[in-house]
């Protein structure tokens, strides 16, 4: 029996390919076959390994077979975002300046412990140049397309990730997340996405975008394949500056734990505004199967985002800089002008911003004495259109790009972890969106927890498109 | 300050700018990078009229 990816989620991959149901060269043949069928029309890869994760996968079966254990994710396929390094291949990170790189020399930490645990890489994914853009209409690879409409946008600047998981491509991927980049895809593509607390996960060998907000995360299309790849890729390394001290904590047996004991509420003010109203629908609809009714406001979240654009757009910039003054005609005209701008920004605006970040994070402090976790949409609308520039808000046509991250750059500005749980379209044809749940640092178990209830009571899930068959 | 005059202080802090740092900013994507500082100027306007305590340091911190 063949064992398709996209039926399965990674555990139940792996414990079919484990108890001999199948084998790890049966699952990454079908995965194999699948992209070479659908990501003509997705546009997920820009790099398909396909010799590697077939020799792996013949190791893994070797293994087993000789009653050696490969690991948790033993023989389950999953990709990368272009950013991160695969030892072998120039990284990308969206662009075609970096064409030219010399091949990584070996692979970014959280691709070698995801190997170290089974796991085959398949190959590197799509995303916005430098990871500066929310929806992954890359002029040099071009955009990557909604598996629940090919007419619409995956969201970015995890685009491919998100879009290659919910196509069914791989049951799971990783992604980086700067002020959204993985909660905004997930929100668009109807899947789970989790960014994690800032340097709980090592972003060593992730080509940086804006270092005091770039984080690493997982995309899956359940619960438990996102708590265990959380799991498996945390602890401590040198090779990240920011990488957390803090012993790791294992999530995936907190799952059964239920929501008992968490206190949750809705945020309101700038989080209940600005939004389309299925999106509000569907955050109704996670309260009330949580049973919460208890509002609390994130103080003055209009001006951390503020803060994030400006800190991200004079980082970016700075990283850039010596491309942006011998090569700007190579970079994206959707980034360029941008990261041209962020190099002219005074230090007194950046200087400013690092600081009002410091005192927002204090006053997000004292809300975790009265809630656990928090509820917010994750983006304002479901996907739109590929090229759509504005976008109806409240009455206003307002611009669809940098409106995606409304509700996610506030969190990331001060680290707090975020997941992004998938609401399914509520009627044939019509598009999922995500719903943000937040919580203190560290908390990932909370979130995890909370998701892990909502997918059993059947309010979040992430049912593959209808139009796959 | 008028507004034509604001907006001519804006773009000529760009090109100066620019040319301080050696950014060349071509005609093709100049106007480009105009209204996107412009943007950037509204945005951080935001944080610069925010009041905030002498005693809050950076966020960032250095460990020797």
């Amino acid at each position: 029996m063949t064992v398709h990816p996209h039926h399965r989620d990674a555990i139940a991959i792996a414990a079919a390919i484990r108890s001999g149901q199948t084998s790890a060269r049966q699952v990454v043949t079908a995965a194999l076959s699948q992209i070479a069928e659908q990501d003509s029309t997705f546009n997920c890869f820009t790099a398909v390994l396909a010799d590697s994760a077939l020799a792996t996968a013949d190791q893994i079966d070797q293994q087993l077979g000789r009653g050696q254990d490969p690991g948790p994710l033993a023989g389950v396929p999953f990709a990368v975002k272009n950013l991160f390094d695969i030892e072998g291949i120039p990284t990308l990170a969206g662009s075609k300046i970096r064409q030219t790189a010399p091949p990584a020399r070996q692979d970014a930490t959280a691709v070698t412990r995801l190997k170290q645990a089974g796991a085959i890489l398949l190959g590197a994914l799509n995303m916005d140049e430098f990871a500066y853009g929310f929806v992954t209409e890359n002029s040099h690879y071009g955009p990557t397309r909604n598996p629940h409409d090919p007419a619409r946008v995956a969201g970015g600047s995890s685009g491919g990730s998100a879009a290659a998981v919910a196509a069914g491509l791989v049951p799971f991927s990783l992604g980086s997340d700067t002020n959204g980049s993985i909660r905004v895809p997930a929100s668009l593509c109807g899947i789970w996405g989790l960014k994690p607390t800032y340097g709980r996960l090592s972003r060593a060998g992730a080509f940086l975008f804006a270092g005091s907000f770039d984080h690493i995360g997982p995309f899956s299309r359940s619960v438990r394949d996102l708590a265990l790849s959380f799991d498996l890729m945390q602890g401590t390394d040198s090779r990240d500056p920011v990488a957390s001290d803090r012993p790791g904590d294992t999530t995936l047996p907190q799952l059964e734990r239920g929501i008992d004991g968490l206190k949750i509420a809705l945020a309101d003010d700038y989080f209940a505004r600005g939004a389309e109203p299925a999106v509000f629908t569907a955050v109704a609809q996670v309260a009330q199967a949580l049973g919460v009714s208890q509002f609390i406001r994130i103080p003055q979240a209009a001006t951390a985002r503020a803060a994030a654009f400006v800190i991200t757009a004079a980082e970016g910039a700075n990283l850039h800089l010596a491309d942006l003054k011998t090569r700007p005609h190579d970079y994206d005209p959707a980034t360029r002008d941008r990261f041209l701008a962020g190099a002219l920004i005074p230090a007194l605006w950046v200087q400013q911003a690092q600081r009002f970040r410091a005192w927002y994070r204090q006053q997000v402090q004292a809300l975790w004495e009265e809630v656990d976790v928090i509820i917010t949409p994750t983006t304002p609308c479901s996907a739109p259109l590929i090229g759509q520039e504005t976008m109806p808000i409240d009455g206003q046509e307002v611009l669809t790009r940098p409106n995606l991250g409304l509700y996610t750059q506030p969190i990331s500005f001060i680290g707090l972890p975020a997941l992004s749980a998938p609401v399914p379209a509520s009627q044939s044809g019509g598009l999922p969106v995500g719903v943000q749940l937040i919580a203190a640092p560290y908390r990932e178990g909370s979130l995890l927890r909370v998701a892990a209830f909502l997918e059993a009571q059947g309010i979040c899930a992430a049912p593959l498109p209808q139009r796959i068959p | 300050m008028s507004m034509a005059e604001a907006e001519g202080s804006l773009v000529a802090y760009v090109d100066q700018m620019a040319e301080l740092i050696g950014l060349p900013l071509d005609t093709e994507y100049r106007a480009g990078v105009i209204a996107n500082f412009e943007r950037i100027q509204g945005i951080a306007a935001l944080v610069m009229e925010f009041p905030l305590p002498p005693e809050i340091e950076a966020a960032p911190v250095f460990h020797p």
